[in-house]
């Protein structure tokens, strides 16, 4: 078996006080390993059964434009440039230029060092209330670097104005037990959120579930997660396939609800990649409401990270608003 | 001991394969005496949708290759025609009611005029495209492109041959084709579906629907992702209204049509768009 570590964890008030006395790897590791495993084929079963659900008319307008209030608008390309950022955040502003009642996306979500860039391009959009700004950190998308790289690197994207940070776990240490690691680094990166005045960035924790093999792990890296200060969960950096999937999506909303009936605390989750279409898009609003209510159904408890999902969504309400459908031409490219 | 006959289900060619109707929905097809013959698939406007997506898809590839492989895939598809004849004849003699004769000599005209067709493909851009004169240290150049996806109404008459009258024009330049068949008598388009789909012609490339033209046509006629579209067989529909919803999303349309269309290299390049490239001369 493996070493028993039993130095003390960093403190993080909701482990201490959900599992009480002193944290150590030991006990961290007692909980988690205590979760009770995940029935596979029933959660794919509940998963594909809430994806048969017919949404029509004016629910699907309905639906249609929550998604895109719900929406990351992401690029997360090596060829990213300042102004692909602009075009990015033009978007995000005015999703579809022939009709200007269609809502603003929830955030653009961006690599640091294009946040500067991201800020600039909004302007008064941005702020409490507006257009956020998420960006990801801790050497995206495979999160190998030494912790004090991975600090500074979100610090860099707090001052730079990021108002989320976008954070991967360390899946090489999660995987072989170290689940101490994985926690630490969790508490120091929130720790590294904090701006001058105090206040903190949103954190989000990628879990990378395509990597994490079995849904038991989810489980477990969802709970981690959580305990170490996560404000949302989500799916995937969008790197590996495969991304989100409902079934995973379904099984990090149950663990929220469960910590929510626990604590009273509401924990956002963000099923990133693969998500494209609108019909797709929808089955994840029928899940969220089905599981945690829909009072999940607002950008500061649900996201969808995505790019393509979008103009998806664009057509399918230019269908609703003209009548008849409409094609890739009548949207931006990008 | 007697044997119970297989019955053939017919179903819709979409994206290079072969699914049911989205709707679940079927119709009788009758002989000409008014004989059950077969049940077709019905296509509801999701699955015009769907053609349409698929068509989308493969209009890059298509219209990439160069006009000698697609003349080349369109022969091909003519030798399956070919070896197929017996099964053609006979079912044009079932839903249509005509003689043997006639049957066989409609098959034969629809391989000849695929053929004609075919042959078109690498010569039509030289037929239609030209240099032009221009003032200047310049070359001007235009040439036809293919316009698209195309939506077709396939004549309600002689089904195969007004079928491959239609639907090889818009081919030939690298169109994509969504096309409705005969609703009486759609059983020639099926089994040219799986020609289609046996032959070397991308999956999607050509898309065949059966059902009823009155019900899908006014959402292929409006809609945005279609860039022209081919009334011959939209005769006895209201079809002035398609060409208004047509015109709301700037698309060619060709007005319906008499009978079979004639071949002719007009119907080809119908379906494209001129491009005119500025190219400097060397000043040498």
């Amino acid at each position: 078996m493996t070493v028993e570590q039993s130095i003390a964890l960093a403190p993080a008030e909701r482990a201490n006080q959900l599992i009480g006395g002193e944290l150590t790897e030991k006990s961290l590791r007692l909980h988690l390993e205590g979760l009770p495993g995940v029935d596979a084929v029933g959660l794919e079963a509940r998963a594909s059964d809430l994806g048969t659900r017919s949404i029509k008319t004016t629910s699907k307008a309905w639906a249609l434009d929550r998604i895109i209030g719900l929406i990351d608008l992401t690029t997360l390309e090596g060829a990213d440039t300042p102004g692909k950022v602009r075009s990015l955040v033009a978007k995000a502003m005015t999703p579809d230029p022939s009709d200007l009642s269609t809502p603003r996306v929830a955030a653009v979500c961006v690599y640091g060092d294009m946040v500067l860039h991201a800020v600039e391009a909004l302007g008064a959009a941005g702020g409490p209330g507006g257009v956020q700004i998420a960006a990801v950190a801790t050497a995206f998308p495979s999160g190998r670097a030494a912790l004090p790289v991975k600090i500074a690197d979100t610090k860099h994207a707090v001052a730079a104005g990021a108002d989320e940070i976008d954070m991967v776990i360390d899946r090489g240490a999660f995987l072989s037990g170290r689940y101490g690691v994985v926690f630490d680094q969790i508490v120091a990166v929130k720790e590294a959120c904090r701006r001058d005045d105090g206040t903190y960035a949103h954190l989000k924790v990628i879990l990378e579930t395509g990597e994490l093999t079995t849904y038991d792990n989810v489980r477990r890296a969802s709970w981690l997660a959580i305990l170490a200060g996560g404000d949302f969960i989500k799916t995937s950096t969008g790197k590996v396939a495969p991304a989100a999937t409902l079934p995973v999506t379904l099984l990090m909303l149950q663990v929220v609800n469960d910590w929510h009936r626990l604590t009273g605390e509401k924990i956002g989750v963000k099923p990133a990649g693969g998500i494209r279409t609108s019909k797709d898009a929808i089955k994840y609003l029928v899940t969220v409401a089905e599981t945690v209510g829909e009072e999940w159904l607002r950008p500061s408890l649900f996201r969808f990270g995505a790019s393509s999902l979008l103009n998806d969504v664009l057509l399918q309400r230019q269908k609703l608003t003209t009548g008849h459908y409409s094609g890739p031409d009548y949207v931006t490219v990008d | 001991m007697s044997r119970l006959t297989v019955l053939k289900t017919y179903k819709l060619y979409i994206g290079g394969t072969f699914p049911r109707s989205e709707s679940g929905r079927v119709y009788e097809v009758a002989t000409a005496k008014g004989a059950f013959l077969a049940n077709a698939a019905k296509a509801s406007r999701k699955d015009a949708r769907d053609a349409v997506l698929a068509a989308r898809a493969a209009v890059g590839g298509w219209s990439g290759a160069t006009g000698y492989n697609r003349g080349q895939v369109l022969y091909r598809i003519a030798e399956l025609l070919e070896g197929r004849r017996a099964q053609f004849v006979e079912e044009l003699r079932q839903s249509e009611g005509i003689s043997a004769a006639a049957a066989e000599k409609q098959v034969d005209a629809a391989i000849d005029v695929w053929v004609w067709y075919a042959g078109w493909a690498d010569k039509y851009v030289q037929v239609a495209g030209n240099g032009n004169p221009v003032s200047g240290p310049y070359f001007n150049v235009s040439t036809p492109e293919p316009t698209g996806v195309v939506a077709v109404i396939a004549p309600q008459e002689s089904s195969l041959l007004g079928l491959v009258s239609v639907v090889a024009p818009a081919l030939v330049s690298g169109n994509a084709v969504i096309v409705v068949a005969s609703e009486r008598a759609p059983l020639a388009a099926i089994s040219l579906s799986e020609v289609l789909a046996t032959s070397d012609v991308p999956g999607g490339v050509v898309n065949i629907l059966t059902g009823s033209p009155a019900e899908i046509a006014p959402w292929l006629a409006s809609h945005a992702d279609v860039n022209a579209i081919d009334l011959a067989g939209a005769g006895s529909l209201d079809w002035v209204d398609l060409q208004i919803a047509a015109a709301e999303t700037l698309k060619r349309v060709l007005p319906p049509e008499d009978g079979v269309p004639l071949p002719s290299v007009e119907r080809v390049t119908f379906f494209t768009e001129t491009k005119t490239v500025w190219h400097p001369k060397g000043l040498i």
